[in-house]
């Protein structure tokens, strides 16, 4: 974890503000259905769509299972190909060594691709402390950056904002006082402010999408072609990757060239994907560092089970079909990883103790496990992650937890008939005061938190055994 | 004990090869190259072979989905294409990839040739270049740093970027462009997939063409 982390907020005190928000609700709403029904429509016209995942689901597995031979065989390509690789255990080792390398080439001024994993390990804050300015070039992630905020998707990290906002960011920020709140005036104004920008600096830092063993050889995808210019334009050029990133074979890059954009913009194909091997004479940055960066990825390797979450590719459908995601937003999951995939990656990564609420964060409905373009159960991983969350509470020995006395109680009360019925019976009673037209919006005391989030059908006034014992 | 190694330990502890092994067997052979294909399962999604004016037409379509401006060719007729093109913008002083064949070009053009410097990219109106390939099923054309492609900031710097595709480049498929294209990876060229102009979707998700690279794609097809 970086030194430049903030606290955790539980997911139910931070959902309630982001359900309270009328505006980001209607903005997620439209940005998560209009990709939805993009992605639906060029995943359904491939016949062999499925096919295709399963070819993903394998290549990470067995990739994983060999995650170091593959990483050794990485690391050997991209320095015979003139590259530096390094390798990093933690934010804190990586966030130096960026540091170092940008400081080493001379520069106090960096200029950034859209990276989660940058993201990860606040690399800009770092930077800063560091007194080296780190600018974010992908449209959405510069809004983000000059409002001082952070990305609510991994797709469209501004959905939460919307054109009027972000016009008078840009008169404050840019000095573009005569700007409309047009998007193509507003993009702009953003072109002509990095343009000078991407012909001025020297170090570029991005993330990687995938990255060949077996030619060394690393990918980024993007749509605005400001990855371009960081990964072409300047003398130095670092990329920070997750380990997990890795993949075998120049061949793969079929899948998932396929699998990607398909499932995160919903196209075909995005406009601009870049591949580069090392460094290339004549052409592109004369200097490259690889950043191999662990930050609890071996951690979530040791799992079994929990290791699928390391599968992810970072296309965002799971947000985009998930009916949590699209009332709560992203900021809600606390961390750079949102939605489903963020509810099984994050308590991992880190330390599950300190984000318990975020595998309860999901209704188990599925759709993120039919949406996610290599097939990764993350019902079946929540479900899991539940069960090391309420193991863990037994070890430390919190006998008066509220729920764990209820669901004993409830054990006793169902494994007798006659108790069952008397349970009911008592309940029938019980509840009277608490039921209107049928419904329970409102329980008291330590049942309270059982209704904070639902609303609980009313004990009816005959049972299905009731009623069954009077017809014979 | 370095990071490097520490990071490896973890990695061997926590993958179980033993256990593992019989059901990975299969596909590990297929990542190392030893086994044909079989990672990827029956590779059903290899699309039927297209036949070439079909082809064509579907990079056309996709291409014109992607918002790419497409025109389709006969060598004898690039010239006047190319000529009518770089009118219709008002295209004068173009910028060219070293080797690029100066016989498909129209004269009365003020051409540029790319001297690998970063002054020669600013001042052109546009860049006109061949591809690698380009894939039909996708709308894409892909750049290897090949003879008359040049280097990748030439493709990007200038606001419009004419593309001249042969019809032997064109192939049906994103696997078959892969397999194409493993020479040039494996001899360490960079590559630049492009489908259509540099687009955001950032604000309200309404599409705006044009962010930082070409603000216009245009792509004509040699036939």
């Amino acid at each position: 974890m970086s030194r430049f982390e903030l606290p955790v907020v539980p997911f139910p005190q931070a959902a309630k503000v982001a359900l309270a928000d009328s505006q980001l609700r209607r903005n997620l709403n439209k940005a998560t259905s209009t990709i939805r029904a993009k992605r639906k429509a060029v995943t359904e016209e491939l016949p062999y769509w499925e096919e295709l995942r399963e070819a993903g689901r394998r290549i990470k597995q067995e990739t994983m299972r060999n995650l170091d031979r593959y990483l050794l065989q990485l690391e050997e390509q991209v320095t015979a190909a003139g590259g530096t690789v390094h390798w990093a255990q933690n934010a804190d080792e990586a966030n130096e060594l960026v540091t170092k390398l940008v400081r080493d080439a001379g520069a106090t001024r960096a200029m950034k691709v859209k990276s989660l994993t940058t993201d990860e390990i606040c690399l800009n804050d770092a930077l800063q402390a560091a007194g080296v300015e780190a600018i974010e070039t992908d449209l959405a992630e510069l809004i983000i950056q000059l409002a001082g905020e952070t990305s609510s998707h991994i797709l469209v990290p501004a959905i939460h904002k919307n054109r009027a906002e972000i016009r008078e960011l840009f008169i404050r920020t840019l000095g573009e006082p005569d700007l409309t709140d047009d998007p193509s005036d507003l993009t702009d104004a953003a072109r002509r402010y990095l343009r000078k920008t991407f012909m001025d600096t020297t170090v570029g830092i991005s993330g990687a999408n995938f990255a060949v063993a077996e030619t060394g050889t690393i990918c980024v995808v993007e749509s605005e072609g400001n990855g371009r210019m960081c990964l072409t334009l300047p003398k130095t050029l670092i990329t920070v990757m997750g380990i997990e990133k890795v993949v075998p074979r120049w061949q793969h890059m079929e899948v998932f060239l396929q699998l990607l954009p398909r499932s995160s913009t919903g196209e075909r194909m995005n406009p601009y994907t870049s591949f580069w091997t090392g460094v290339h004479n004549g052409d592109g940055p004369r200097e490259f560092h690889l950043v191999l960066l662990d930050n609890g990825r071996t951690k979530v390797l040791e799992d079994e089970v929990g290791r699928d979450a390391l599968h992810c590719i970072r296309c965002s459908a799971c947000l985009n079909v998930c009916p949590v995601y699209e009332r709560t937003g992203g900021h809600a999951y606390g961390s750079v990883y949102p939605g489903p995939i963020g509810a099984v990656l994050t308590p991992q990564l880190r330390e599950l103790a300190a984000y318990d609420s975020l595998p309860y964060a999901s209704t188990l409905c599925g759709a993120c496990y039919d949406a996610c373009p290599v097939k990764i159960d993350i019902p079946r991983l929540l479900v899991h992650l539940r069960g090391k969350v309420v193991v863990g509470r037994q070890r430390k020995g919190l006998r008066f937890d509220g729920e764990a006395l209820a669901m004993r109680l409830a054990a006793r009360a169902f494994a007798s008939p006659k108790r069952y019925e008397l349970a009911q019976a008592l309940a029938r009673v019980g509840q009277l005061p608490f039921v209107h037209d049928g419904v329970i919006e409102a329980l008291p005391a330590y049942l309270r938190s059982w209704t904070v989030s639902r609303n609980l059908e009313a004990v009816p006034k005959q049972s299905f055994r009731q009623w069954w014992r009077s017809k014979k | 004990m370095s990071s490097r190694e520490a990071i490896l330990g973890r990695i061997r502890a926590a993958i179980s090869r033993e256990e593992a092994a019989t059901e990975a067997t299969e596909a590990a052979e297929a990542c190392s190259g030893a086994g044909e294909h079989s990672s990827l399962g029956e590779r059903s999604y290899l699309a039927a072979e297209v036949l070439p004016h079909e082809r064509h037409d579907r990079l056309v379509e996709m291409l014109r989905d992607c918002r790419a401006q497409v025109g389709r060719v006969s060598e004898s007729g690039l010239a006047a294409a190319v000529h009518r093109a770089c009118q219709a913008r008002g295209i004068e002083r173009v910028l060219l990839p070293p080797g690029f064949p100066e016989n498909w070009l129209p004269t009365g053009l003020s051409l540029v040739i790319d001297d690998g410097s970063t002054a020669s990219l600013t001042p052109a109106d546009g860049v006109i270049s061949t591809c690698s390939l380009a894939i039909a099923q996708t709308g894409t054309i892909v750049l290897d740093g090949g003879i008359g492609q040049g280097r990748r900031a030439l493709t990007l710097i200038p606001d419009y970027h004419l593309c001249i595709v042969e019809a032997a480049r064109v192939v049906n498929s994103v696997p078959d462009a892969i397999e194409k294209l493993e020479s040039a990876v494996a001899a360490g060229s960079p590559l630049t997939f492009i489908s259509g102009p540099s687009a955001t979707s950032d604000i309200e998700l309404v599409r705006v063409e044009g962010v930082h690279g070409p603000r216009h794609l245009e792509v004509l097809i040699v036939e």
